[in-house]
């Protein structure tokens, strides 16, 4: 029913965009488009080839107007981005259309029947216009579709692993990928000789150049695909890396055939081909040490980024760009070039950056990756109905797709031979075939054909259809039949692991024992290396990049510790919010959500085990469903699979409610820097604001020598008046605080004197009882001791309410907030204003800017304040 | 390495040892010139102290019980042979090249690897790991990042994790159960590369 109803709406999007173009076809010059039109579409529409910006100026009146016109039509004002967010929105709706069809997807991989919807929508285009006005032309595709989608493998990469197979994966990128392009342009080139394909017009060093565009298989192709298969971890990365990397090794071969094809087979003697080999190295490693400098460059922006966390994620994706611009440049290889900056600042901005910000960052780096993978699956099947490009020639096409497998074949098998030899755990046989098969070929390979220069080579469009060819027959063949041979060969599927602190700290051990049996030993291995980079990551990389505050909790057991303990803590909320009784709590399913969610929020505490975490998550999704790979670059397939439930979504709410439960984690990690504190627990701050003051004094006191009962008395009976009419959140507060003495109040005096403030109105009573009669006994020690603690700016004005400045503030502040007093008040009278206040959810937000607007007068709380609470 | 140029020759029971370690004439004679190396008085014995001079395992955090694991009960030095079979036990279990161990239970079988870990743990022996040992380990690894009583709550949680008897202590069963259950993907570097080969990687 839904889907029906879904492809209606596509369909009648789909007329608009059709309708739209053929009444007006608006000629296309800036770059900053997805959709661009063929030189045809511009010549027969050239009576309204007017240039983009006459475009925006005529919509503003261009012709002489002689009546003031209520509404105008101004197509042409708007008509490219309009475009663009049409055929955006198009390829979206097919995705959801496809995924709303599980039985389908479960046997036809989404990016074969993306392309299927590329067939239908340019099938319509072409009905319309009779000409192919929309197809994916390399600068859109270079530009705008791939830098995320590199840019997202590169944050998501699970280190470790990656850096663990690093060996093998560049020997299969880069002598791989040189072995596919040399083999398939020689193979090719010989049966041209042989006179297999007819009379063609290509040359040895252009069989090589279209070797080289074939050679790489494609990360975008090969992600769709294999994330659906959940091979095991080290199957996926070999995968995973080497089409990550053999993207840049194919592009730099690309130039440099390119190159030579220019320069004519006269003119390449040793020289030239020597310059063309250091040029490879140069491009490549350059490339990655861009990324590497741009990684570095954010991570340390990411530490002075406090004051504006709304934009700090924004600044990955900046810089991340720019890293692939700036190597586009210097025409380095690019996309290593990102893939570096990922994989180098993933750790330091997970920590540097506020929590938020990191889901922000990871949600966002989805969105934009899964959406322009999808673009990019549409547009390749949209590319192909045009008349234009096809130039059929059986042999050279057949022939292309039989050594394409066959060198595959030969190039896996032949490397993973040499490499079994040094490898402690062998990669076996079965899985060396699939790794062969999973060459799939994808739109890097069809983005580089489409730049070929039609000039220097006569059979560009052959080439174009061939690559074709062998993208839809490597996505929808091998795609399609990937998941029956994953089966049927029986490969070692993804671990199901369940997160355990005794394991991590049993790893930990075993990392400490193998270190100190190669120091015994004498041998200089693996671990040693490791552990050396280890330290100096951890001494002097850490150091530079990490804010100070984030630098200290960030033990890997500790980590792990935190991340199980909020669990519990979620799971125990939300069960006990959704029945009513923890019994339930005992089901897995709970566990799932949590573990998902959460696993995305904190896991910045734990970026090295971020192979874990997403293993986790794959676990978690698990357990009723497929198994997921336990190291699943792709989050997203499993925030959607938990997505479509909307069990998952209620959770997932609750979650967000109630964050504050789990404060009793939080402390550990957030403790150490006042900034942080109680970030999301809005609650706590309740708790804070109360019991915290009252300590506070009791504590100071206690230093100065004086007895700590009295001081509780004089301030929070003020402050309790104020805040008794939100009776319910007291209530609330006063409930956490009960559960969990390991919020250290310890002293018992004070942990009464906040549980009577915070229940009923008797006990209250009872307690100003009591702070009665101590209070005179101690007034005079009171009065001299005040002024030191208010800090001068607050003395003039807001003395009368002694301690509680911003909770005065917070009070003048009510008349234009009677609903939010419950949260903002606590919060302004807590120490972290501004933080936890950008945090608050709903309700809060809108009243953020009257709060930020008058840069308040800001009387930071007295110092000793913070450091006394929070130690 | 070693300062002198030994051969099998000079390595006591050299045939014997290999046969019960599985290591290649090469792996010994290798690891008899570092044992040399290492027996700075030539005494032919090593001491605790001996293997404290090594820089690296100067900062491990647990190398003092790694050093430990060496020696047996109650002796102060170790020999060769008892130094090359602890050693052992890190021999990569061959999947690929050496299956000459599978009759009887190899020194490298992963349970053995498992027992070596196990008594890392287990300072009294008793065959259990209690709260206050996993404790001392925890704390040498964590070190002063954490509080004292985070460091018991993680104990705690650990123990939990793995007790499966409720006795509150982990048994060397229990122990094995926990590595078992979940394969790590670290767990193959668990077997650390003693083969020459491995060493150029």
């Amino acid at each position: 029913m839904v889907a029906t109803w879904h492809f209606a709406l596509l369909l009648s999007v789909l007329l608009m965009v059709s309708r739209g173009l053929a009444n007006e076809v608006t000629p296309d010059h800036g770059v900053d488009t997805s959709i661009s039109e063929p030189a045809a579409g511009n010549e027969t529409q050239s009576q309204h080839n007017t240039t983009g910006d006459s475009g925006h100026a005529g919509g503003h009146g261009g012709e002489p107007i002689t009546t003031l016109p209520i509404v105008t039509w101004k197509w042409h004002h708007v008509s490219t981005p309009y475009l663009v967010a049409l055929w955006i929105l198009v390829s979206w709706l097919c995705k959801l259309v496809i995924e709303a069809n599980h039985h389908v997807t479960n046997v036809i991989p989404e990016s074969a029947l993306l392309i299927c919807f590329g067939f239908i929508l340019g099938g319509m285009v072409w009905g319309a216009d009779k000409v192919q006005t929309f197809t994916l032309t390399p600068t859109v595709f270079f530009f705008y579709l791939l830098p995320q989608i590199i840019l997202d493998a590169g944050y998501f990469m699970p280190n470790k692993l990656f850096f663990g197979n690093m060996g093998a994966i560049l020997i299969y990128a880069i002598i791989g990928t040189c072995w596919n392009a040399a083999s398939l342009g020689l193979s090719l080139w010989g049966c041209h000789k042989g006179g297999a394909m007819g009379d063609l017009d290509i040359g040895l060093l252009q069989y090589l150049l279209f070797g080289s565009l074939m050679a790489a298989v494609d990360p975008v192709a090969v992600i769709a695909v294999f994330e659906q298969v959940h091979v095991n971890e080290v199957l996926f990365i070999l995968v995973f890396g080497e089409s990550l990397l053999n993207d840049g090794v194919t592009v730099v071969l690309f130039n440099v055939f390119d190159a030579f094809v220019s320069l004519g087979g006269s003119q390449i003697d040793a020289v030239e081909i020597i310059k063309g080999i250091i040029s490879f190295f140069v491009v490549a490693f350059g490339g990655s040490l861009l990324g590497f400098v741009f990684g570095l460059l954010v991570s340390l922006l990411t530490r002075c980024t406090k004051n504006i966390q709304i934009i700090e994620p924004g600044f990955i994706f900046v810089l991340g760009y720019l890293a692939y611009l700036t190597a586009e440049m210097l025409s380095l290889s690019a996309i290593l070039s990102i893939v570096f900056c990922g994989v180098c600042c993933q750790k330091y901005i997970n920590a540097n950056m506020d929590e938020k910000s990191v889901s922000t960052v990871r949600y966002t780096m989805k969105v934009l990756a899964n959406g322009s993978e999808t673009m990019i699956f549409v547009f390749l099947g949209i590319s192909a109905i045009d008349k234009t490009i096809w130039v059929w020639n059986t042999g050279f096409i057949l022939l292309t797709l039989l050594f394409i497998m066959v060198y595959r074949f030969i190039g896996v098998f032949f490397l993973t031979w040499i490499l079994n030899r040094y490898r402690l755990v062998p990669i076996g046989f079965i899985d060396q075939v699939i790794m062969s098969y999973g060459g799939l070929r994808g739109a890097v390979a069809y983005g580089l054909a489409v730049m070929l220069d039609e000039n220097k080579i006569k059979e560009k469009n052959l080439m174009i259809s061939t690559t074709l060819i062998v993208v839809y027959f490597t996505v929808i063949f091998q795609g399609i039949t990937m998941k029956p041979l994953v089966t049927w060969l029986k490969v070692k599927r993804a671990a199901v692991t369940e997160l355990t602190l005794i394991e991590k700290v049993q790893n930990k051990v075993f990392d400490h024992v193998l270190v100190a049996i190669e120091d015994i030993s004498g041998q200089i291995g693996h671990n040693y290396m490791r552990d050396k980079w280890n330290y100096f990551e951890e001494k002097w990389m850490s150091w530079a990049l990490m804010k100070p505050s984030v630098r200290k909790s960030r033990d890997h057991v500790f980590s792990v510790f935190h991340q199980l303990n909020l669990k519990d803590a979620m799971s125990y909320v939300a069960e006990g919010e959704r029945r009513g009784s923890l019994e339930f709590i005992r089901n897995e399913s709970a566990f799932i959500d949590f573990k998902k969610k959460f696993g995305d929020e904190f896991s910045e505490a734990m970026p090295d085990i971020m192979a874990n975490m997403s293993d986790d998550h794959g676990a978690a999704s698990d357990r009723r469903r497929d198994p997921v790979p336990s190291v699943s670059l792709e989050m997203h397939e499993q925030t959607m699979k938990g997505m479509r439930e909307t069990e998952d979504i209620n959770t997932h709410h609750l979650l967000q409610q109630h964050l504050y439960k789990g404060r009793k984690q939080h402390r550990h990690r957030y403790s150490r820097s006042h900034f942080d504190v109680n970030k999301d627990e809005n609650e706590v701050q309740e708790i804070f604001q109360r019991t915290m003051r009252s300590r506070l004094e009791s504590f100071k006191s206690a230093k100065m020598g004086v007895a700590p009962p009295k001081t509780i008395s004089k301030y929070s009976k003020k402050d309790q008046q104020q805040k008794m009419p939100n009776g319910k959140s007291l209530d609330r507060s006063k409930s956490y605080y009960s559960g969990d003495e390991d919020f250290e109040f310890s002293e018992g005096d004070s942990a009464s004197g906040y549980d009577a403030s915070g229940s009923t109105f008797p006990m209250r009573v009872t307690y100003r009882a009591g702070a009665g009669i101590e209070n005179p006994a101690f007034m005079p020690d009171m009065d001299p001791m005040t002024p030191i603690q208010i800090p001068p700016w607050l003395m003039e004005a807001e003395l009368d309410s002694g301690m509680v400045a911003p909770s005065q503030r917070a009070q003048v502040r009510l008349p234009w907030t009677p609903s939010n007093l419950r949260r903002l008040a606590p919060f302004r009278a807590s120490a972290q204003s501004n933080d936890s206040f950008m945090l608050a959810d709903a309700p809060a937000t809108q009243q953020r800017d009257d709060e930020e607007l008058p840069p308040p007068p800001s009387p930071p709380p007295p110092p000793s304040n913070r450091d006394g609470g929070y130690m | 390495m070693g300062s002198s140029s030994s051969s099998m020759d000079h390595i006591p029971n050299a045939e014997e040892l290999m046969q019960e370690t599985g290591f290649s004439a090469a792996h010994l004679l290798r690891l008899y010139e570092r044992f040399e190396f290492l027996d700075k008085d030539q005494t032919g014995e090593l001491r605790p102290e001996d293997f404290g001079a090594i820089g690296g395992l100067a900062l491990n955090p647990i190398g003092d019980r790694i050093i430990s694991a060496f020696f047996s009960p109650g002796q102060e030095t170790v020999d060769f042979p008892s130094f090359v079979r602890v050693l052992a036990h890190f021999r990569p279990n061959g999947t690929n090249r050496t299956r000459n161990g599978t009759q009887q239970e190899p020194v490298n079988s992963r349970t053995r690897k498992l027992k070596f870990a196990f008594q890392l743990y287990d300072q009294d022996r008793d065959g259990k790991i209690s709260r206050a040992e996993l404790l001392q380990v925890l704390r040498a690894m964590l070190g002063i990042q954490v509080t004292e009583e985070q460091l018991q709550s993680i104990a705690e949680r650990a123990i939990q994790e793995a007790d499966l008897d409720r006795d509150d202590a982990i048994s060397f069963d229990e122990f094995k159960k926990v590595q078992q259950v979940s394969p790590h993907p670290q767990t193959p570097t668990k077997e650390t590369p003693l083969h020459p080969t491995e060493g150029g990687r």
